[in-house]
């Protein structure tokens, strides 16, 4: 008999959620985490979208440690001496299982594994897995931690979108670099009052979702970032790994540095105190770098199966692994249940999977990573014309104006009407 | 890129972080004598500027201030990178914030 019915390795969003659904299913489970506590190696822009969290704890927005509730979704595009910004707020986006938080994942983290705990999942911290142990079919009955070989029926991979695991589990090859972008951020604590104030959200509760796109990453594929917590500011940038390292125009640390000093941010985060400097990988490929979600005796879930969407002006991965931890965890329960832990076994992991948004949404937005690569203009063209436009508006300087069609003329033959329609057709098709 | 244009002094802010650093045991390797050009990707990538180059030409690298992301694994796994582990259990970055 093997030690327990279930190891559950990695304790981020996707991982305590399948302990918490296996414990509460009566199965023995064990949740095993390479860092001194659940969180204390990840990290998020970052918002998380409380439908699928709300599924699992309907009770989460009292219990959870969430920073703020997003009232303001503002997206700008940065020039260098520019920035054209659209700030939205609206009561839908407000209403139960349409809102979203702003949180910090070391406390969120620990929350989340506390359930999972407080469920009857055993849990232990600072242990980590180094392979996988198969029988002579292949099949996975277990990890090899440390000097121990713990046995399960089944193992879910939950450890994350830089997972050593999963080439021994499924095959998965190692993710490419155009499908990948590196996330850099820092925590800059400031009175919450003053974070309040400068994003006008109207109580220290609620705050604002930023996305910049352009000069945050100087030009190249990528974006900048900053959501505001209850007592800091998450300010960030997440570039395309392969579009940077062959083009990108300084260091993706340097762009951090240049984009908290442009006049448009410098004003957010003044005062302010950096109190983490923090780096993590985002899938953003999707759907195009999934590998296989289950094997025998193993299934994958969260950003280890690159569950991940940027579409840029929203980001996701956070609501997509508390989904498919759900799912894993309910799944493999029953798969425990009937006695057949094989992939087979496990296949209703991923018909429900294909039956909720997760594979739904991955499969809408399949294009996008491809297309969002190629759209060169809309980090190093749109935000100067867009500048240049608002400029004729704006501008009043005593000389005779000229009528609207002559300043337009030269901004849109910089980027020609034939490329304009081109992005848009492309965009229609991607999105 | 002309390292001239570096004026963040990312160590100021690792220090800031918490680590428990495992001194004896390096959790990356880079393969003896790295290309420049493959060398140059890293610098570009690593949020933590754990590969620098200087005024002068020279490079160096060192895991220390790892945030272990990976990046680095992703970019150059097929050419510098000749070893990648996370660092030994307890050891490493702890992130409180996250």
């Amino acid at each position: 008999m093997a030690d327990f019915e279930a190891i559950v390795v990695g304790a981020g969003c996707a991982g305590s959620v399948a302990a918490y659904e296996l414990a509460r299913s009566g199965k023995s489970v064990l949740l095993i985490e390479r860092g001194n506590y659940a969180g204390a190696k990840n990290m998020t822009g970052g918002r998380i979208y409380s439908h699928s969290l709300a599924k699992v704890f309907p009770d989460f927005e009292q219990e959870a440690p969430l920073e703020r509730k997003i009232t303001h979704e503002k997206i700008s595009l940065l020039a260098p001496d520019a920035c054209f910004t659209v700030d939205f707020s609206s009561e839908a986006m407000l209403a139960p299982n349409s809102d979203s938080y702003s949180v910090l994942r070391a406390p969120f983290d620990q929350w989340l594994a506390s359930k999972a705990e407080e469920a009857g999942a055993e849990a232990i911290y600072g242990i980590a897995v180094e392979s996988l142990v198969k029988d002579e079919t292949g099949k996975v009955i277990g990890v090899k931690a440390g000097e121990d070989e713990i046995t399960a029926d089944v193992v879910l991979l939950c450890d994350g979108v830089n997972s050593l695991l999963t080439k021994q589990a499924v095959g998965a090859a190692r993710p490419p670099a155009s499908g990948i972008a590196v996330g850099i951020k820092q925590t800059i604590e400031l009175p919450p009052s003053v974070i309040t104030d400068r994003v006008l959200s109207g109580s220290d509760e609620e705050g604002a979702a930023w996305l910049f796109a352009g000069d945050a990453t100087k030009g190249t594929f990528g974006g900048g970032f900053a959501y505001t917590n209850k007592s800091s500011i998450s300010i960030g940038l997440v570039a395309g790994i392969e579009a940077t390292m062959n083009h990108g125009r300084a260091p993706v640390y340097q762009m951090l540095e240049d984009f908290k000093q442009h006049p448009a941010i410098a004003p957010l985060i003044a005062g302010g105190k950096v109190v983490e400097h923090s780096g993590h990988m985002v899938p953003e490929g999707g759907l195009s770098i999934m590998p296989p979600l289950v094997g025998d005796g193993v299934l994958l879930a969260g950003e280890s199966a690159m569950m991940c969407i940027n579409l840029g002006y929203q980001v996701r991965g956070m609501d997509f692994a508390i989904a498919a931890g759900m799912h894993a965890g309910r799944e493999a329960a029953r798969a425990l249940s009937a006695g057949d832990t094989s992939a087979q076994g496990l296949q209703g992991y991923t018909a429900a999977l294909e039956n909720c948004f997760v594979m739904q949404d991955l499969r809408q937005f399949s294009k996008v990573p491809s297309f969002m690569e190629g759209f060169h203009r809309m980090f190093d063209g749109y935000p100067q014309a867009i500048r240049d436009i608002m400029n004729t508006m704006f501008v009043v300087d005593g000389e005779p104006v000229r009528p609207l069609k002559k300043n337009l003329k030269p901004v849109l033959g910089q980027i020609g009407v034939v490329n304009m329609a081109r992005d848009a057709m492309g965009a229609m098709k991607a999105l | 890129m002309s390292v001239q244009q570096i004026t963040v002094n990312v160590d100021g802010y690792l220090a800031l972080n918490k680590y428990e650093v495992d001194e004896a045991n390096a959790h990356i390797e880079l393969v003896e004598d790295p290309s420049d050009e493959e060398f140059d990707k890293l610098v570009m990538v690593c949020p933590a500027a754990l590969y620098k180059r200087e005024p002068d030409g020279t490079t160096s690298f060192d895991y220390a201030g790892c945030l272990e992301c990976g990046t680095c694994r992703i970019a150059c796994g097929d050419t510098i990178i000749a070893r990648w582990e996370n660092p030994q259990p307890t050891m490493g970055v702890e992130y409180r914030f996250g």
